[in-house]
């Protein structure tokens, strides 16, 4: 489905993508973990057609990437930024539901059903700014969620919510992707976290950001917050993606 | 003519609001009605202070005249209907009708200038050449073209009007966030949606104020053309003939306050508008 070939970017002198080579299968959930600064919301960038890399490309169902793509929908770390303050949290979930050419009843009513999915459903009359922080991160998932994509990029989406938030979160994220259908990219820091949602952890290294290693997640697709978190496999796979990602942060080794 | 808004700092800032936190410090805030009381005492003081020194006599009864007689000539003169037909009518008139085409032209043009960065360049030299001019300094001028009424009075308005409204449009385009920009962008919005639904909403607190400061600057050269015209309707002509009777000081300083009571109005209104209709910016800054 999503093609990255010979991906580079660099932002003036600064090179921050070195040739990245990358396939994503339709329906897979891949977990982006690495070391902060690596470039990993640059990459989103450029899958979203935000921004065009200085070389290499981005293949969607074939077609190269020049633009936005249709059906995309993105969560932004800067979560609070993104929503806009002048309108309701439920208009601002609804909003980009226009695209979809839906009635306003439609859009409400999908936009208070992604609101009560993530734990909000009294917000919606609500402004942006009366709530917290971890809130907010959530009515924006929230609008990713209602927008129902055919391509989901989420960065660092579960950073600002407590423990027990970010777990009903993670199977939240799990059972929309089972059910939709749809192909998930997810940034974390979270090393646990990149195991347990994904189908595969991608595992980038810095100056420049690069790809150091692809693990296939070996681990059957339900998954349970207390029982695949006990489960040998899972922590060897921890254990593995944790090493490399330490030895991301501390500099080019041997693969 | 500058934007009165400073641009605000956001790095870092808003992702962990401290909304809370950031109140409290320091010496309590005023309250609302806390300050309408301490601006009416300030009020009080000076009126009390012009009453003395009027009829204290220490100063000559031609050149000031007591508060409580400007008072009472001020209700006389809002009772009579002729007042309003040749004196208050034709200035609110010019003064409103200036305003609405400054804004009419001013918020297009800060649109085009803030969007297409070559007409901004191409047009720099014409604005750096005419914003300089003090628009009062063209009142000969206009007259001398249009004469003494209404038009002369619009075209004055609109002229000085239409800066603070067009700069404080072109200043509030820059103020839309860019990641809800490209927020709406990935959402497959295009260019003309994303300019209406973002960065329009983002600026609109900025044109409300210059269109807060134009209101001020048109009722200044409304009532200063008309000072200057001498000639025709309105309350600057009722002032400035005022000046010319032998008994006048009473009357130029009811016309003075009436006009300043205008000023004070116009300007409570919008202010009242901005705290109602921009709640979320103000909320925003406080963050
Ligand atoms: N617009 C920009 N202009 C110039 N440099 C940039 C820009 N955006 C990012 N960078 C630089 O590119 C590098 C990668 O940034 P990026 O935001 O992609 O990293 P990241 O992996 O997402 O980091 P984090 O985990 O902290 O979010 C950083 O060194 C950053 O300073
Ligand atoms: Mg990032």
């Amino acid at each position: 489905m999503l093609r990255i070939d010979g991906l580079s970017h660099r932002y003036g002198e600064h090179a921050v993508l070195d040739d990245m080579t990358l396939e994503v299968a339709e329906g897979e959930l891949v977990s982006i973990v690495g070391p902060s600064g690596c470039g990993k919301s640059t990459l989103l960038r450029c899958i979203a057609g935000l921004i065009s890399p200085t070389s290499g490309r981005v293949t969607l169902d074939g077609t190269p990437v020049d633009g936005v793509p249709d059906g995309l929908a993105v969560v932004f770390q800067d979560y609070s930024r993104s929503l806009l303050p002048w309108l309701t949290v439920r208009d601002n979930v609804a909003l980009p539901l226009r695209r979809r050419g839906k009635s306003k009843a439609e859009r409400r009513a999908a936009a208070d059903e992604a609101l009560a999915s993530v734990g909000l459903p009294d917000a919606g009359r609500k402004y942006p700014w009366q709530l917290s922080g971890g809130m907010q991160q959530r009515v924006s998932i929230a609008r990713a969620l209602a927008y129902r994509p055919s391509l989901l990029l989420m960065d660092e989406p579960f950073g600002s919510v407590d423990a027990q938030t970010r777990e009903d979160l993670e199977d939240l994220v799990l059972r929309v992707h089972r059910t939709g259908g749809m192909t998930i990219l997810l940034v974390t820091h979270d090393i646990d976290e990149s195991v347990y949602v994904g189908d595969r952890v991608v595992v980038l290294g810095r100056n420049p950001g690069h790809i150091r290693a692809e693990i296939d997640v070996t681990l059957p697709p339900e998954r349970d917050q207390i029982a695949t978190r006990a489960d040998a496999e899972f922590v060897r796979l921890r254990a593995e993606v944790g090493r490399l990602v330490r030895g991301a942060a501390s500099g080019p080794v041997a693969a | 003519m500058s934007v009165e808004h400073s641009p605000r700092l956001r790095a870092g800032g808003r992702a962990v609001p401290q909304r809370r936190s950031a109140r409290g410090a320091g010496r309590p805030r005023l309250t609302r009605t806390g300050r309408a009381v301490r601006g009416l005492a300030g009020v009080l003081v000076l009126a009390a202070a012009l009453e003395i020194l009027a009829r204290s006599g220490a100063v000559a009864a031609d050149s000031l005249s007591p508060t409580s007689d400007i008072v009472v000539r001020a209700g006389e003169l809002l009772g009579d209907g002729a007042f309003w037909s040749a004196s208050l009518v034709p200035t609110l008139k010019a003064w409103g009708l200036g305003l609405v085409i400054a804004v009419a032209v001013a918020v297009p043009l800060g649109l085009l200038l803030g969007s297409v960065p070559y007409v901004n360049t191409a047009t720099r030299a014409v604005v750096e050449f005419l914003r300089p001019i003090p628009s009062v300094a063209l009142i000969p001028l206009v007259s001398l073209i249009l004469g003494t009424g209404l038009e002369m009075k619009v075209v004055l308005i609109v002229y000085a009007a239409v800066w603070p409204v067009m700069f404080n449009t072109l200043y509030g385009l820059g103020d839309a966030d860019p990641v809800a920009k490209d927020t709406l962008r990935s959402f497959g919005f295009g260019p003309l949606a994303v300019l209406w639904r973002v960065t329009l909403p983002a600026a609109l607190p900025f044109i409300y104020t210059g269109v807060r400061l134009a209101t001020s600057i048109a009722l200044i050269l409304a009532v200063g053309a008309e000072i200057l015209a001498g000639f025709g309707d309105g309350l600057g002509i009722f002032i400035g003939q005022a000046m010319g009777t032998l008994d006048g000081t009473r009357d130029v300083m009811t016309g003075t306050l009436l006009a300043g009571c205008l000023g004070l109005l116009a300007n409570s209104l919008l202010a009242f508008g901005e705290r109602r209709l921009f709640r979320w910016h103000v909320r925003e800054e406080r963050s």
